[in-house]
């Protein structure tokens, strides 16, 4: 767990001496590179320019200790920043595709952002812009997903709030690092050397000496309109987390000097597309020295840094962040449940359920190194006593010290209804309604957000005449009053995929909680997919288990997750990626790790499938 | 919120204002402000602004059984309007129009709405420009808000209204809006003091900079990423605007009065209920009221839930949108019985929403009569998924822009005309809107004030 100060820029490790760093690895590298393709660096505003004197003379310091950095980035400040100003630059042409490729930052990566950076008990109040779900994703969304009046006024709010806590008493010594001349006017020297360490894991690239010279005279101006140092920094630091350049992810490009005509991502886009793919956040120290030198785009380099980042504790927030979209897990904020018809399903309960399938699948993915089919059939979950109610789990707490939401490692015992991540509350909950379940809708779910299938919309002008009320006897059951829709011709073409999914889960209730009757009628829990008929939610489980789609499906939404596109199936490089994850039993970690060292991911496609339904409902 | 408690008075206001010591004014305050006929503000000569909501039910009001017999001002209100009676001298009621799809597909709940908002019918999923934002830049003026959207049942993706860049989101909270309108940012106009906030200024000095972000990032950026970086600048333009407008004195507004804060409690927590909806409506509508006559919006636009309603009755499982489906006809009453009970409270709502901005007396005629409600629905007979015989209703002539009074029957003509209607009303300078069936190039005339 973090601690308060545990964030990177507590760590102090992250400063002037990286960039002392990148400025002199990256003068051989990127640099040529720039130079021959006539771009601009990633920042858009001018080359590395490593010639520059005063560069030249801080890249033969050597990397300073800890205890010496924040001295170092006031005193050798101009040379740490040697990212020219843009007037010095040639006119960078756009990027070579029209498809939107800038990925809105969403909620998650903000706030695992900002607690990184920072400190993870910095709090965030307000309301995110909602995102927007594309393709099954979240992630693809984000490439379509703009930024509102009102969610401006809400990033503002949030940022304020940030910057408030940031330079408060309890934390300004930590973050703020140095003590203004004076509280009560600005100090330029203490300012620059925060925006200097906060400034580049902001925006996931070295601030250009503009840039870093704006945030100083902004945060001077406020501190003496103000009469209050830390004051015209939160203004300043506020004003940072509001801009563009850190709301979206942009993706810049360039010359590709192993394939020619072609583009790929330049270093800092693609070491922050690493980042928040395997880790959720803003890349580290190491990352942007790697985009700086241009070791990141060596296949060495790739693996150094790929493999350094899966075997860091931090790849659970990426396979969290991953799941939480795949699944759906958004949708929750909009969950709820009669507490007439289900007393049991409580707020705890309802985040508990998406905590149960995290820690399910960190457990099996990461802990086992399990095969990513058996999240489906795998009996080992973990528990809440609230969870175990609604289950109707008899949870044995043996170190029980009253703590309701205390998490406990929990196995079903052979024969029980319950088994994978199908079974549990944050599937069978989400996906119904809050009175009664839907089978159609649970159905549609597990073709959608798990087989990457898509199920097309009901027609219009549609006959509902055999449809029966439900006080009708004949029509107690789900089954019962489905079956119309199946035998309907014009119902039947979609309901015959939906529906005999979700009957095999007609044994859990609209909230999850276990039931072996409707109305009083024993539940049919019969199902079939894909033709394989099969009993229950066991049966379910098995049969998404050996069913190709399935593990098709998670590469990839990972890919796309990574990305913000879908891979192109036929090229060469996926089919090698898929085979890989198939020959390593399923290991999700090894699926991430091929994606992450492959080409595909960088290379910036000329076009892409057409975003669908993104601005809808 | 009972409409009685909305009653602010001339007297009223005077007796707030003055036990409460903010200003000492000399009486009769409205003829200080206003000009003789009450239509103006006196010192300027500006007419008193035109304003717009727009309203969201879901699943219609049933099949045939709705639509009068009678055209024009001679018809008897349906019973599922029968609520809506005291305004009926005010409100025009559409029917029988439709949404051509020109051979695309219904998106069941979208493609309507898609169709008479936007104008444009696709299986893309598409919705942008809709017409409460096209009639909100219009009629925006100076405000601190472009707009106010707000969606019922905690679904802040389930609103309609839509800018060029997509969806805008909708406030879930009516605790949230009351902050962001009347939290510590507003600036009551009729105050006798006024006092920049130095923080005000600072940040207005802050996201200048941010301003100057956008050249450096557009000649790095491919066309469609550019367009979403002018969607940003655009968003920024807005909150600059509100906090220049912050560091001004806001003119007088008689009619202003700020909500009681401490009756504003809800979180915007996931209703499942009509009955916490409902509650949850007359809040925000309180807010809007307030919001309206206090010049901080001209436009607000509320959806009561996503077309596929969730909302259920105490005690019964079932939602509206299964009983669309499963409920059959009732032989006796011939409709719904079941999703009556929710088109009912769907229009007592509209019917609330509708006697607060009555109750408030701008000059001389209420906000009501400045604006024009426009209330719509996703299917013509939900039941079936129909995009036909749609029922759309304008309560309020906004200013003299729309007659009232009217039921006017379209049988089979494009819905658009109806949405085309209201825009030219508004004053928006467009001669043509929709494409292929969709496209209407004349107004209904009738009704145009």
């Amino acid at each position: 767990m973090f601690t308060v100060g545990s964030g990177i820029l507590a760590q102090n490790g992250f400063a002037l001496a990286s960039f002392q760093g990148v400025c002199h690895e990256a003068s051989r590298a990127d640099v040529a590179v720039q130079r021959r393709s006539g771009k601009r660096g990633h920042d858009g505003a001018g080359f590395i320019d490593c010639d520059s004197p005063r560069a030249v003379q801080t890249m033969t310091r050597t990397r300073p200790s800890r205890a010496r950095t924040l001295t170092l980035v006031i005193g050798l400040l101009p040379a740490a920043l040697v990212v020219q100003s843009q007037s010095v630059a040639a006119p960078a042409p756009a990027s070579a595709t029209d498809m939107p490729l800038a990925l809105r930052l969403s909620p998650s990566q903000y706030r695992q952002t900002i607690a990184d950076i920072f400190d993870p008990s910095i709090q965030m109040t307000g309301s995110f812009e909602p995102e927007v779900r594309a393709q099954g994703l979240l992630a693809i969304g984000a490439r379509e997903s703009n930024v509102s009046d009102s969610g401006l006024e809400s990033y503002d709010e949030i940022a304020r709030g940030i910057a408030a806590q940031v330079v408060d008493e309890q934390h300004r010594a930590t973050f703020i690092g140095c003590t203004p001349q004076s509280p009560t006017a600005g100090d330029d020297a203490c300012t620059r050397s925060f925006f200097a360490r906060v400034g580049p894991l902001i925006y996931r690239r070295p601030l250009t000496q503009d840039e870093l010279q704006t945030q100083v005279s902004e945060a001077a101006k406020a501190s003496g309109k103000l009469h209050d140092y830390y004051a015209g920094v939160a203004v300043s630091l506020s004003e940072m987390l509001v801009s563009p350049n850190f709301l979206f992810r942009y993706k810049l490009t360039q010359p590709d000097p192993a394939r020619p005509g072609q583009e790929r991502l330049d270093g800092y886009s693609k070491v922050s597309e690493l980042s928040y793919f395997l880790w959720n956040t803003t890349p580290d120290e190491e990352l942007l020295k790697a985009a700086a030198s241009g070791s990141i785009h060596t296949r060495s380099g790739l693996e150094r840094e790929v493999n350094r980042m899966i075997s860091s504790p931090r790849l659970e927030a990426g396979v969290r962040a991953f799941f939480s979209d795949m699944l759906g897990f958004s949708d929750f904020d909009t969950v709820s449940k009669d507490p007439s018809f289900f007393p049991r399903y409580t707020l705890n309960v309802k985040n508990d359920s998406q905590e149960q399938t995290l820690r399910t699948i960190v457990d099996q993915l990461l802990t086992r190194h399990g095969d990513y089919r058996d999240l489906f059939t795998t009996p080992h979950t973990f528990l809440t006593r609230e969870l175990a109610v609604l289950y109707g789990v008899p949870l044995v707490d043996p170190g029980d010290n009253g703590e309701p939401q205390r998490w406990i490692a929990y196995t079903y015992p052979s024969g029980d209804p319950r088994s994978g991540i199908l079974s549990e509350a944050s599937f069978t909950a989400l996906f119904s309604p809050s009175g009664r379940t839907s089978p159609t809708g649970r159905g549609k779910a597990l073709r959608e957000y798990v087989l990457c299938e898509k199920v097309p919309p009901p027609p219009g002008n549609v006959s509902f005449k055999f449809i029966e009320d439900i006080s009708n006897p004949q029509f107690k059951t789900a089954r019962a009053r489905l079956t119309v829709h199946r035998t309907e011709p014009m119902c039947a073409g979609c309901h015959k995929l939906t529906d005999p999914i979700g009957l095999s889960l007609e044994n859990f209730n609209s909230a999850g909680g276990y039931r072996t009757e409707e109305n009083g009628v024993t539940i049919d829990a019969a199902g079939e997919l894909n033709g394989k008929k099969f009993d229950g939610p066991l049966g379910l489980g098995e049969t998404v288990h050996d069913d190709p789609a399935a593990t098709n499906c998670v590469a990839t939404k990972a890919f796309a997750f990574e990305t913000g596109y879908l891979p192109p199936t036929s090229d060469p490089q996926w089919k090698q990626i898929t085979q890989k994850f198939a020959d390593s039993h399923y290991n999700f970690v090894e699926l991430m790790r091929q994606i992450a060292l492959s080409n595909l991911a960088y290379t910036v496609p000329s076009s892409a499938a057409p975003l669908s339904a993104a601005n809808r409902q | 919120m009972k409409p009685s408690t909305l009653m602010w008075t001339r007297r009223r206001l005077l007796r707030g204002m003055l036990a409460g010591g903010a200003v000492t004014v000399g009486l009769p305050i409205f003829d200080c402000l206003l000009n003789d006929n009450g239509t103006a503000f006196a010192d300027t000569g500006a007419p008193l602004p035109t304003r717009f909501a727009d309203w969201f039910w879901a699943l219609g009001l049933g099949e045939e059984d709705w639509r009068p017999k009678n055209a024009g001002s001679d018809y008897e209100l349906p019973p599922q309007l029968a609520v809506l009676k005291p305004f009926q001298k005010k409100l025009n009621l559409f029917s029988g129009s439709q949404v051509f799809l020109d051979g695309q597909s219904n998106n069941t709940h979208f493609t309507g709405v898609q169709g008479y908002m936007t104008g444009k019918v696709s299986n893309s999923g598409e919705y942008f420009n809709s017409i409460n934002s096209t009639i909100c830049d219009t009629i925006a003026g100076r405000t601190r808000f472009r707009s106010l959207e707000v969606v019922c049942d905690g679904d802040p993706k389930a609103g309609w209204t839509a800018r060029a860049s997509g969806k805008l989101p909708s406030e879930v909270s009516p605790t949230a809006l009351y902050t962001r309108i009347f939290g510590p940012e507003f600036t009551d106009p009729n105050s006798a003091t006024f006092v920049p906030d130095p923080q005000v200024m600072v940040r207005r000095s802050a996201l200048s900079a941010v301003s100057d972000q956008r050249a450096a990032l557009v000649k790095q950026l491919g066309a469609a990423d550019r367009q979403r970086l002018d969607y940003y600048f655009t968003a920024l333009r807005s909150l600059e605007q509100k906090l220049d407008i912050q560091l001004q004195k806001p003119e007088p507004l008689p009619a202003c009065t700020k909500p009681d804060g401490s009756q504003i409690k809800d979180d915007g927590h996931p209703a499942s209920l009509a009955s916490e909806a409902m509650v949850r409506h007359n809040l925000f509508t309180l807010l809007f009221t307030h919001a309206l006559a206090c010049g901080q919006t001209r436009s607000v636009n509320l959806a009561i839930t996503q077309g596929m309603s969730g909302l259920r009755r105490e005690g019964d499982p079932t939602n509206h949108h299964t009983y669309t489906h499963e409920e059959p006809v009732d032989s006796v009453a011939g409709y719904q019985l079941h999703c009556a009970w929710f088109q009912e409270q769907y229009m007592k709502a509209l019917h609330d929403f509708a006697a607060q901005l009555d109750a408030v007396q701008e000059g001389d005629r209420t906000l009501l009569d400045r604006t024009v409600l426009f209330a719509h629905t996703d299917h013509g007979a939900a039941r079936l998924h129909s995009v036909h015989n749609y029922p759309f209703l304008t309560i309020g002539s906004g200013n003299g822009r729309l007659k009232t009074g009217l039921h006017v029957p379209k049988p089979g003509d494009a819905a658009t005309r109806v949405t085309f209607t209201i825009m030219q009303a508004m004053g928006v300078p467009i001669s043509s809107f929709g494409t292929g069936s969709n496209h209407v190039a004349t107004p209904i005339s009738e009704v145009l004030g």
